[in-house]
């Protein structure tokens, strides 16, 4: 039977993953992972190279099986939870030949999985304004999306998540291969945005300022090093665990190293 | 001089193949946009080079190259589509391969079976020779594709832009490769009679190229492309009758035509917006 405890955190757990084991080849590239986040939050997923960050986002997604362990979405195995959703891919992953409007792009999450569109075209379009008011591109609306900067475009995919009206945000490297201008911009967007209970998570290898910036960090290396508050978790041990012999390289971003700066 | 303009006309074949030409044009030109942005124009050569041992063996059953279009479209678009999915060569690679030994195999299996194709016909077309069956055939093809493009189009569009966004959307992205392929398939096959197995690929790509030297905007693109296709296959067909040139490379250098003068027009735009 379950406890208060249980129900309370049912209702505002919206992915647990409890030991989730994801295999790529014959190569384990998620072993017993196990974490659970809470509706509304937004959370950083660190790691190396290979940690892992990528495949956790595949997984949620529906688009690598999980062979063995469970991650639930809302209660969901992830291919039964599929759209509620939003992935941002990595940028090579997306075909941007295509000679398309900002509009079309962020109309995209509002295409039902049937031929016909139930929306209105009002309604459509009052959705896509206000997504676009969301990430501050508003006047950008009619731009052909190879005229964006890279900040832009990411913020455009991120309006399309919004006018999708997912659950969550899946931002996979959104930072790769943007200027350092460009990744404070999606930074303070991400900070500021307004997520109206959505959860969103973001892969990224910045350590910068995590705590200012999200309300979680979830740290791979496969396995989950350290889940929870920024200030907290990032502590030697755990960077340690997840970069190995290159610790020295992210010692100032441990939580001592801030406790330290801030006295 | 309108006499003159309308003599092409007063020959039911003409009339046959002006159709037939508008509707190749059509339904190759609609597709030309998604398969250039796409960068498939390889794809679409294996396609059209991939019929041969399928005509091959048709012919020998008795069957005409109408006849046997949808089945060998499909039997074509699952064949490559499966085996682009699941090979470790890469995709370029699985194309080649497919490519040149199924076009092996159909000069194989013309001169095992003994089958009587005039193969120029068949690798440039031969669309002054279209029965009235034909033309039905490739009108019904030619609706069948644009009806399925416009019912499907934008889940089309997103999945060709961002394929794993879409498939997380919940959208079918397995039906809509497949989908896509068979249409293409269906196109290509449909157009042998018109530009023939070799040319189909200018049919297919030079319009929608040239549509996208003048729009930035991928649904102008298409109605462009539509248009450049007609135009292509319908004054090329009215040259090739004035001239006596043959009809496919005809259509086909006319798109070239237009592509070039699209090419320059849209360097002009540049030079003046500079």
């Amino acid at each position: 039977m379950k406890t208060t405890e249980d129900k309370l955190l049912d209702d505002t757990a919206i992915i647990v993953s409890d030991g989730c084991c994801v295999q790529l080849g014959t190569t384990p590239a998620l072993d017993d992972v196990t974490f659970r986040i809470n509706k509304g939050k937004k959370v950083a997923v660190v790691g190396p190279n290979g940690g892992g960050k990528s495949t956790l986002f595949n997984a949620m997604a529906g688009l690598v099986p999980i062979v063995n362990g469970s991650l639930k979405i809302n209660g969901l195995s992830p291919l039964e939870a599929k759209g509620s959703i939003s992935y941002v891919p990595q940028r090579d992953l997306i075909n941007r030949n295509f000679p398309l409007s900002v509009k079309q792009v962020v109309e995209m999450g509002l295409i039902s999985k049937k031929s016909l569109n139930l929306f209105s075209r009002n309604k459509i379009n009052s959705k896509i304004k206000e997504a676009l008011e969301n990430v501050g591109l508003p006047e950008k609306i009619n731009e052909n999306i190879n005229n964006l900067s890279g900040g832009q475009f990411q913020r455009v995919l991120i309006a399309r998540g919004l006018a999708q009206d997912a659950d969550i945000l899946l931002l996979d490297e959104a930072f790769s291969a943007v200027d350092v201008g460009a990744q404070e911009d999606i930074m303070s967007l991400i900070s500021d945005i307004n997520l109206d209970g959505k959860t969103i998570l973001v892969a990224t290898h910045d350590l910068n300022n995590l705590e200012d910036k999200f309300d979680e960090v979830l740290c791979l290396n496969r396995h989950c090093c350290a889940y929870g508050d920024p200030s907290e978790v990032l502590t030697k041990e755990v960077i340690e665990e997840m970069y190995g012999s290159h610790y020295d390289m992210f010692k100032y971003h441990t939580s001592e190293s801030h406790r330290q700066n801030d006295d | 001089m309108i006499e003159i303009l309308m003599e092409p006309f007063k020959y039911e074949f003409m009339v046959r193949s002006t159709i037939t030409a508008i509707a190749s044009g059509t339904m190759l030109s609609i597709l030309g946009p998604f398969a250039i942005n796409r960068n498939m124009g390889f794809m679409a050569d294996a396609m059209a080079h991939a019929t041969l041992p399928i005509i091959a063996i048709g012919v020998f059953l008795g069957f005409s190259i109408s006849e046997l279009g949808v089945p060998a479209a499909i039997l074509i678009a699952f064949f490559l589509g499966y085996i682009i999915k699941n090979s470790n060569v890469g995709e370029d690679t699985a194309i080649g391969i497919i490519f040149s030994s199924f076009f092996a195999l159909g000069f194989v299996l013309i001169s095992i079976l003994n089958v009587t194709i005039n193969l120029e016909d068949l690798l440039f077309g031969q669309i002054l020779a279209v029965s009235r069956f034909d033309v039905y055939i490739v009108v019904s093809m030619c609706i069948a594709v644009v009806f399925l493009i416009v019912l499907f189009f934008k889940q089309l569009l997103f999945y060709s832009f961002d394929p794993i966004g879409a498939e997380v959307k919940g959208l079918n992205t397995n039906f809509l490769n497949y989908l896509f392929l068979v249409v293409l398939s269906v196109a290509i096959v449909a157009s042998l009679q018109t530009v023939g197995i070799i040319l189909v690929l200018s049919m297919l790509l030079i319009p929608a190229a040239a549509s996208k030297q003048i729009t930035d905007n991928f649904v102008s693109s298409i109605y462009i492309s539509i248009i450049f296709g007609i135009i292509s296959s319908f004054s090329g067909l009215y040259l090739s009758y004035f001239y006596n040139l043959p009809s496919g490379p005809t259509m086909s250098l006319v798109a070239t035509g237009i592509f070039i003068v699209c090419f320059f027009v849209s360097k002009l735009k540049k030079v003046k917006i500079q």
